[in-house]
C-alpha cells in the first residue's frame, strides 16, 4: 500500500551566478519514515533543504508540503506548519543558556509576549533534555562557551522540545562522538515511533544504511536515485558517483 | 540576571528613592538643572537600549520621535492654557506616548524590513526627514521661528520638571527590565544572535520587533515632551538633533550594550562629565576634545563597557582562584602514558 | 629515546567560565601520526588551540623540540612550523579558492616559491585544480574543507594541527583526506589529529590518546586503542563496528 507523500520537490532549481546548484530536483519523501538525502560534497544537499525550508528563494519547481504547495519561502510559517530543520554547522543563540536555547522554539502567541519567559514545565522539560545529552551541568552557561560537537548536540535537542511532522537534519552526527551518535539515533528511532517524519542528510553510511529508508541519492545538483537502502548501495550508478570504494 | 532578586529590587530602590529625595536635599537651580538633563539622558538611554541593545537593531533615529514629542507637547499648549496649577501639560504626556507608539508601528513595520546596516540608514533618514518637515511646516511647527510654551509659576520651578523625567526614567527601567525576563526578551536576544534561525523556530520576529520599536519611541517621544515643556522655546535643530542623537546612544556603549543598568550608569557619567567639560572649557571648544577623551579613555580600559568588563574582571577573578585550589590537585586517574616508539 | 617533538605537561586552560584542561599530559614524537579522541566537551579542540597559540593557558608547559611555546601568538608558533587547520569553516568566502589558498601563505616574501608550492598543492588537491576561480563561499562543507587542508599546506608545516579533518566529507572525500593525511607523514612531517570518526582517526594513527574531562586518560598506539574493548564501549561506540 502507498504511504501519503509529506514532502515532494518538484523540478526544483537554483543557480549561484554561474553555477547551477540544484538542477531540476525532484523526489518524495513518504510520511513516517527516516528518509537519508545523500550525495558527495557538492552535490546540492544543503541547498535542496535551504530551498525547501524557506531560507532560500527557488529559481523553478515546487516544493509540496504536507499537502499544501509553499509558496513565499518563510521559515516561521514552515515552522508553524510542522517543519523544523537543523544546519550543518550547527547554529545556536550564543549568548542565551543552554535552557533559553531550548525554550524559545515553544510555541507561543501574541498576548503571551509579556508572560514570564521559560516556566516551572518548560525548564525541567528543557533539563530532561538535556540531561539525555550530557549537557545537564551546563545548563546555566551561554551556549557559545560550549564546544562545537555540543552545540550540535544542543542544536539537535532543540528539535525535541517541539511537536514537529517533518525534520529536516542535516549531517547531524558530524563532528558527534560515536557513542554519542547512538544517542542520537535512538532519539530519532524513538521520535519516528511517535509520528514524525525525517529526512537526514548524512556521510556516516553505516548511520544511513541501517537507519533509513528510503534513501535518495543526489549528485550534480540532481537525484541520481531513490530506493530502498540495499538497492541505492547496490545501483552502479551511485557507487560510482558516491559510494565508491 | 533576569529574574527577580531581592538584591536586584534593593538596588532599584535605593537609586530612585535617593533620586527622589534628591531635590528636597539639593534645590538649588544649577544642581536640579543639570540633574534634569542626567535623567532626560538616563531615560532616553534606556530607551534606546530596549531596542538597539537588546535586539541589535541599532537606530539612528530615535531623536526624531524625541522632536515629535517635543512638539506634540508645544502644539496642543500654544494654544489650550496650561491649567492654573501648570500641570496638565504634565498629565497629557502619556497620551502623546500612546499617540507616538501607535503612530510609530506602520514606521516601524517598513523599516525592520531591513536589517543591520540598512536599517540604520533608514532610521537616520528619518531624522533627516523629520528635522525638514519640522522647519517646513510653518502652518504647524512654525518653521525656523520656533515654538514656544507658556511657563508655568511653579515655587521651586526645576523640581516638577525634575521629578517627571524621573517618573518617565523610572517607567523605562521598569519596561526594560520587565522585558528581560519575559518572552518578548528572550525573543529579541536571539533576535540580536541569529535572526533567521529564530524565524525558523516560528517566533513572530516582526511582531516583536515593531512592538518594542513601538515601546521604545513612545517614551522617547515623552521625554521629548517634558524637555518641550521645560525649554520653554523649542527650535527644529535642537528638537530634532543629531547630537541628541548621540548623547542617547554614548551612554548605552559606555555602560553595556543590552544591561540593565549600564544605560543608567553612563549616562550618569558622561552628562555631569560634558556639562562640566561645558562650563570649565567651553569658551575654547576645547570642551568637546576633552569629552571624547573621557570616552575613550574608559571605553579603552573596559571594551565592552563598563559593567560586562566588570562582570569578565570579577568571573576571571573567581576562576583564578578557583584555579589555585583545584587546578592541579585534580589528578586524572589515568593509565601510565604509553611509551612511545 | 629521541626528544619528542612537542611535549604538553600539566596543561590547563580556559574559556572564562571554567577550566576545560585540568593538567592534559601529551608527548608526540617527530614523524608520528597521533590521534585524540574522546567525547563531545573533553577539551580535544582546545587542546590544539592552546598549542597554536590561540587561546593562552593558564599553567603547565609546552614546548616545542625543547622550545617553550605556551603562550606564545599564533603567528610566532606558525613560524616554528606548526599550522593549525580549525574545526570551523575558515576560508574567506567572497574571495576565490585560489586567493584564499595564496592567504595562506601570505607570510612568505618569496612570491615564486609561494606560486611553485601552489601549483604543487594544487596537484595534489583536485578541487583546488578544478576549482581555481570559484568564490570559496558557494563550496559546498567538504569541497571547503579540503581547501582548509590544502591551504595549510602552503606554509610547509613540520607539525600539522588538525581539528577534525573528516568532518562533513563524503566518504570518497574522507578517504582523500586520511590517505592524505598518510602521505603528509611519510613526507616526514607529523601529524596531531582530533577525530570524531575515531577508527578512521585510529586506524591511521600511530598513536592515540583518549581524553576525557580535561585530561589525557589513556594513551597507546591506534591498533591497540582499537582493539581495547572498554575504549570500544565509552568512547568508540558498538555501532560502527562495521568496516569504514
Amino acid at each position: 500500500m502507498k504511504t501519503a507523500t509529506l514532502l515532494e520537490v518538484r523540478g526544483l532549481t537554483k543557480h549561484f551566478g554561474g553555477i547551477t546548484a540544484v538542477d531540476r530536483c525532484s523526489f518524495a519523501v513518504p510520511a513516517g519514515t527516516i528518509s537519508a538525502l545523500i550525495g558527495p560534497n557538492g552535490s546540492g544537499k544543503t541547498t535542496v533543504f535551504n530551498l525547501t525550508t524557506g531560507y532560500l528563494r527557488r529559481d523553478a519547481g515546487d516544493v509540496v508540503f504536507d499537502g499544501r504547495t509553499v509558496g513565499r519561502p518563510d521559515p516561521m510559517r514552515l515552522y508553524r506548519r510542522g517543519l523544523t530543520r537543523t544546519f550543518q554547522q550547527a547554529r545556536i543563540f550564543r549568548n542565551l543558556t543552554l535552557v533559553e536555547n531550548l525554550c524559545l522554539g515553544v510555541p507561543r502567541g501574541w498576548p503571551a509576549f509579556l508572560r514570564r519567559d521559560i516556566g516551572g514545565n518548560e525548564r525541567a522539560r528543557a533539563m530532561e533534555i538535556l540531561a539525555e545529552f550530557g549537557l545537564a551541568e551546563l545548563a546555566g552557561a551561554t551556549a557559545g562557551e560550549l564546544s562545537y560537537g555540543q552545540q550540535k548536540l544542543l542544536e539537535f535537542a532543540s528539535v525535541l522540545i517541539s511537536r514537529p511532522k517533518l525534520v529536516l537534519l542535516d549531517e547531524p552526527t558530524a563532528g558527534v562522538n560515536p557513542v554519542m551518535v547512538e544517542r542520537l539515533e535512538g532519539h530519532i528511532r524513538s521520535l519516528h515511533a511517535r509520528g514524525i517524519t525525517f529526512l537526514v542528510v548524512e556521510h556516516d553510511m553505516n548511520l544511513v544504511m541501517r537507519l533509513c529508508d528510503p534513501v535518495i541519492v543526489m549528485d550534480h545538483g540532481t537525484k541520481l536515485a531513490e530506493g530502498p537502502p540495499a538497492e541505492v548501495q547496490r545501483d552502479p550508478a551511485v557507487l560510482d558517483a558516491y559510494l565508491g570504494d | 540576571m533576569r529574574r527577580l532578586s531581592p538584591a536586584g529590587v534593593a538596588r532599584a530602590l535605593i537609586v530612585f528613592g535617593l533620586l527622589l529625595l534628591f531635590p528636597f536635599v539639593f534645590p538649588q537651580h544649577w544642581i536640579l538643572n543639570m540633574a534634569f538633563f542626567v535623567l532626560m539622558y538616563a531615560g532616553l538611554a534606556v530607551s534606546w537600549n530596549l531596542l538597539g541593545g537588546y535586539s541589535g537593531y541599532v537606530s539612528l533615529g530615535h531623536v526624531a520621535f524625541f522632536g515629535i514629542g517635543a512638539y506634540a507637547e508645544a502644539i496642543l499648549f500654544q494654544h489650550i492654557g496650561i491649567g492654573s496649577d501648570g500641570y496638565v501639560p504634565f498629565l497629557v504626556l502619556p497620551l502623546i506616548g500612546i499617540g507616538v507608539g501607535v503612530a510609530a508601528v506602520p514606521i516601524a513595520w517598513v523599516a525592520m524590513r531591513t536589517r543591520a546596516m540598512t536599517f540604520a540608514i533608514v532610521t537616520l533618514t528619518l531624522l533627516f526627514v523629520t528635522q525638514t518637515l519640522a522647519f517646513n511646516l510653518h502652518g504647524i511647527t512654525n518653521g525656523s521661528q520656533g515654538l514656544s510654551m507658556p511657563s508655568p509659576t511653579f515655587s521651586l520651578y526645576e523640581r516638577p520638571f525634575y521629578l517627571c523625567v524621573l517618573g518617565i526614567f523610572a517607567f523605562a527601567t521598569l519596561v526594560a527590565w520587565h522585558v528581560r525576563g519575559d518572552a518578548l526578551g528572550l525573543m529579541l536576544f536571539a533576535i540580536r544572535d541569529d535572526e533567521d534561525k529564530v524565524r525558523g523556530l516560528g517566533v513572530p520576529t516582526t511582531e516583536a520587533k515593531v512592538l518594542t520599536f513601538a515601546v521604545s519611541v513612545a517614551m522617547v517621544a515623552m521625554i521629548g515632551g517634558v524637555w518641550a515643556y521645560y525649554i520653554g522655546f523649542i527650535y527644529p535643530q535642537y528638537a530634532v538633533d543629531p547630537l541628541v542623537m548621540i548623547g542617547m546612544i554614548l551612554p548605552v556603549f559606555l555602560g553595556g550594550v543590552g544591561t540593565l543598568w549600564g544605560p543608567v550608569l553612563g549616562a550618569f557619567i558622561l552628562v555631569p562629565a560634558q556639562q562640566w567639560l561645558a562650563y570649565e572649557y567651553g569658551a575654547s571648544e576645547l570642551y568637546l576634545i576633552a569629552y571624547a577623551t573621557v570616552f575613550l579613555g574608559i571605553i579603552l580600559l573596559l571594551p565592552r563597557g563598563i559593567i560586562p568588563s566588570l562582570q569578565d574582571l570579577a568571573r576571571g577573578r573567581r576562576r583564578r582562584a578557583g584555579t589555585g585550589r583545584t587546578g592541579s590537585s585534580s589528578t586524572p586517574t589515568a593509565e601510565p602514558v604509553g611509551s612511545s616508539s | 629515546m629521541a626528544t619528542p617533538l612537542l611535549a604538553i605537561e600539566k596543561l590547563t586552560a580556559g574559556y572564562g567560565r571554567g577550566e576545560v584542561l585540568r593538567g592534559v599530559d601529551l608527548s608526540i614524537e617527530p614523524g608520528s601520526v597521533t590521534c585524540v579522541i574522546g567525547p563531545n566537551g573533553a577539551g580535544k579542540s582546545t587542546v590544539l588551540k592552546t598549542i597554536s597559540g590561540l587561546l593562552r593557558p593558564t599553567h603547565g608547559a609546552i614546548s616545542l623540540r625543547g622550545e617553550s611555546i605556551a603562550g606564545l601568538s599564533p603567528q610566532a608558533v606558525l613560524d616554528r612550523g606548526v599550522v593549525h587547520v580549525p574545526q570551523e569553516r575558515s576560508l574567506f568566502p567572497s574571495m576565490t579558492v585560489w586567493d584564499n589558498l595564496l592567504m595562506g601563505a601570505f607570510v612568505l616574501r618569496d612570491r615564486t616559491l609561494v606560486r611553485d608550492r601552489a601549483e604543487a598543492v594544487a596537484e595534489r588537491f583536485a578541487i583546488v585544480r578544478e576549482r581555481r576561480h570559484a568564490h570559496a563561499g558557494s563550496l559546498s562543507g567538504g569541497e571547503q574543507k579540503l581547501v582548509e587542508i590544502a591551504r595549510a599546506m602552503m606554509l610547509d608545516p613540520e607539525l600539522l594541527l588538525m581539528d577534525e579533518p573528516s568532518m562533513g566529507l563524503d566518504p570518497k572525500a574522507r578517504h582523500l583526506v586520511f590517505t592524505t593525511i598518510a602521505k603528509i607523514n611519510e613526507e616526514g612531517r607529523t601529524v596531531l589529529l582530533v577525530e570524531q570518526n575515531a577508527r578512521s582517526g585510529l586506524a591511521i594513527a600511530g598513536h592515540g590518546a583518549v581524553m576525557e574531562s580535561g585530561v589525557v586518560r589513556l594513551t597507546g598506539s591506534g591498533q591497540s586503542l582499537l582493539s581495547n574493548p572498554e575504549v570500544a564501549r565509552l568512547y568508540l561506540g558498538t555501532a560502527g563496528a562495521l568496516r569504514k
